[in-house]
């Protein structure tokens, strides 16, 4: 089998969050980046072990600057065989899907793995967008993933239930919570990566399709009022006029 | 214990200064450290016991000979990467750290640095995975800070030397596959000899009751009329300088490692004092609580720098054991000051095992007197600056 993970940057978790041109960026100074987790921790972890069970080969591609190439090692020191990063800096969906569907055609895979979204635009575009532009099946959200062959049987976490998809390759997925469980690479596979090939390519032909305006943070938390427990009337005063919950 | 949710601190954005290989080892090991030794190391430091099963991990980790070269089952990294594996251990417990540092410093440095091809292929492949656990006798109960004075010994029998006497304090000693021992030959010159476990008249009791590094093993090494293979010699190098030239490596480490108690006790109680609230206020906004915030954190920068010059000059292989000295001196003291004032700020919860303070305060208590104590690298600095030895009080070179 051979398969395609995308793996995007996202801002660690603990960052501080702020934009910058008349809050139209994200302001990326000294933000530590990581790779996004349901790319990282999901996506790649299981083409892994589709590939240890049964051969294959799992490329790591990423559409980005050269600042992006730390994550990529991180990918490969977790086990991918290679990587292609395309230079591009273009970042909306649409335009990061082109470039990716671009590469694939060029260069067949059976699978195609992205996670369910990024951590920090939570778009969920780019790997129906994908699909779609090869014109092969999708099945977004998957939590569990077996093979038999070439046919797939997947898992959907959806309302209330489990939603249960067979397909066969080729095809795309966004990967969720419950696909594999995350690794820590080890010094070996580190040491690896250093060698293992990382393949730049120029941007095939794309330009950004929405423009972001504006971003805004959600107003800060207020501290918590306290209200003593006999003092109902002033509880339900507060929730009716202050937090307007009632 | 509660939640290990450390953050490092970086104030003089010293990120800059290292690889992007470097950040990657050090994100590696300390999630491997938040994942498998955070949620247990409590438990094992409170039972005194040394927790066998994280050996596997520590060795994919790096933690054991991080800088041995590959065609001996090291990862072949260099002195920054190393350091930080030492820091990221230590983070969590300088116990974690020892057993790390002994094995790579003291056991595999020495047979890779002075032992034979023959010994190399034999030992340190497995050293590496932690198939093998090394020790380090060099103390004696009569000898410590002056190890020059030891009295272990070992003559030659014509096919096997003979060798008695004890060491005394030497860490994983219970648990050792192997010794790296320093014994005089009946020349009275120093030697390092690999003893192994099941070799008759070699015994290894455990001291017990320690109040600090109680997540390592620590005991003694006894020997008996035992008869050592002639092939176990260390034999590319002999004389205290010997043992001196793993310590040099060792110390380093724990120069780097020191720093990862101080984080670890700086950030619990930058997190402490922000959330606990005394007089309607957070315990930060009080100018008495911020001096000792804004301190830790000048000294941690501080000693981050020192400590990244001395890897680079570690990886240019011209650090000098006196410039080792410095940092391992000045750095352990510095944990340990900043682990005493963390107690503080943590109030009464500083004394249990909620949080990690008190642990990281007393294993220090070991790590200040071990690998040279305190006052014995002062005077290696004095030394050094002056030309004079103080170690002896009719003023002879050391
Ligand atoms: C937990 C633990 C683990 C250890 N692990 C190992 C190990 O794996 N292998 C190993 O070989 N050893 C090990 N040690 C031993 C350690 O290296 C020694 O304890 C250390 O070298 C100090 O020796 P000592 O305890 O005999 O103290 P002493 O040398 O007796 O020193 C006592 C005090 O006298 C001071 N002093 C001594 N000489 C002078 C002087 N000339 N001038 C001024 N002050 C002086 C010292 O600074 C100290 O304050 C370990 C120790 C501990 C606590």
């Amino acid at each position: 089998m051979k398969i395609l993970v995308c793996i995007s940057k996202a801002p660690d978790t603990t960052s501080k969050i702020a934009f910058t041109d008349n809050n139209s960026k994200f302001d990326e100074n000294g933000v530590q980046f990581i790779v996004n987790p349901y790319d990282e921790w999901y996506a790649l972890v299981r083409a892994l072990e589709i590939k240890e069970a049964g051969g294959g080969n799992v490329t790591i591609l990423n559409v980005g600057g050269a600042d992006n190439d730390p994550i990529i090692r991180k990918a490969l020191a977790i086990g991918a065989d290679d990587a292609v990063r395309i230079e591009s800096s273009t970042e909306d969906a649409l335009s990061v899907a082109k470039q990716i569907a671009e590469y694939t055609k060029q260069n067949t895979f059976d699978m195609v793995f992205c996670g369910k979204e990024t951590i920090d635009y939570n778009g969920s575009q780019v790997a129906g967008m994908v699909a779609e532009l090869l014109n092969v099946p999708f099945v977004s959200l998957a939590s569990k993933l077996s093979l038999s062959g070439n046919t797939a049987t997947i898992e959907r976490e959806i309302e209330g239930g489990v939603e249960v998809v067979e397909v066969t390759t080729p095809f795309v997925i966004s990967a969720a919570k419950g696909m594999a469980e995350a690794r820590i690479p080890n010094m070996r596979g580190i040491m690896a990566a250093r060698t293992k090939p990382l393949t730049v390519l120029p941007a095939y032909s794309s330009q950004n399709a929405t423009k972001v305006k504006a971003f805004t943070l959600p107003p800060a938390k207020s501290a918590c009022k306290f209200v003593d427990a006999s003092n109902v009337e002033e509880l339900v005063s507060l929730l009716h006029n202050e937090a307007k919950a009632i | 214990m509660a939640e290990d949710r450390f953050q490092a601190p970086d104030y003089y954005n010293l990120d800059e200064l290292l690889t992007e290989e470097h950040k990657l080892i050090r994100e590696t090991v300390r999630a491997w450290v938040k994942k498998e030794v955070s949620p247990i190391i409590e438990e094992y430091a409170q039972k005194a016991q040394f927790p066998k099963q994280i050996i596997a991990g520590l060795a994919e980790v790096g933690g054991f000979g991080p800088y041995i070269p590959t065609e001996y089952g090291g990862p072949g990294l260099d002195q920054i990467s190393y350091g930080l594996i030492m820091q990221e251990l230590e983070r969590c417990d300088s116990g974690v750290r020892s057993t790390s540092s002994v094995q790579s410093s003291l056991v595999m440095y020495p047979i890779w640095k002075y032992g034979n091809e023959e010994q190399r292929k034999k030992y340190l492949p497995k050293l590496a995975t932690g198939e093998f656990i090394g020790c380090f006798g060099l103390t004696e109960p009569d000898h410590g800070s002056n190890p020059g004075g030891m009295i272990t010994n070992f003559k030659d029998m014509g096919d096997h030397y003979l060798l008695n006497g004890a060491k005394m304090w030497i860490t994983n000693a219970p648990i050792a596959d192997i010794a790296v021992v320093w014994a005089k030959n009946e020349q009275g010159r120093i030697h390092g000899l690999i003893v192994e476990r099941g070799m008759e008249g070699f015994t290894t009791p455990e001291t017990h009751d320690k109040w600090s590094l109680r997540a390592s093993v620590t005991g003694e090494l006894v020997f008996d009329n035992v008869k050592v293979p002639k092939a176990n010699l260390l034999p590319n190098k002999s004389g205290l300088g010997a043992p001196l030239g793993c310590l040099d490596s060792a110390r380093y480490g724990i120069a780097w490692g020191a720093i990862g108690a101080a984080m670890d006790c700086y950030d619990s109680a930058l997190r402490y004092s922000k959330e606990r609230k005394q007089f309607g206020v957070p315990i930060a906004s009080f100018q008495l609580t911020q001096k000792k915030l804004a301190e830790m954190i000048t000294e941690i920068t501080k000693a981050q720098l020192l400590t990244w010059r001395l890897g680079v000059l570690r990886n240019e292989g011209k650090a000098t054991s006196a410039q080792i000295s410095m940092a391992k001196r000045n750095n352990v003291d510095m944990a340990l000051k900043i682990a005493r004032e963390a107690r503080q700020i943590h109030g009464a919860m500083g004394i249990t095992g909620e949080y990690s303070i008190m642990r990281h305060m007393a294993n220090l208590e070991s790590v200040v007197t071990y690998e040279g104590t305190h006052d014995i690298h002062l005077l290696i600095t004095g030394m050094d600056v002056t030309g004079l030895s103080a170690f002896k009080n009719d003023g002879t070179q050391f």
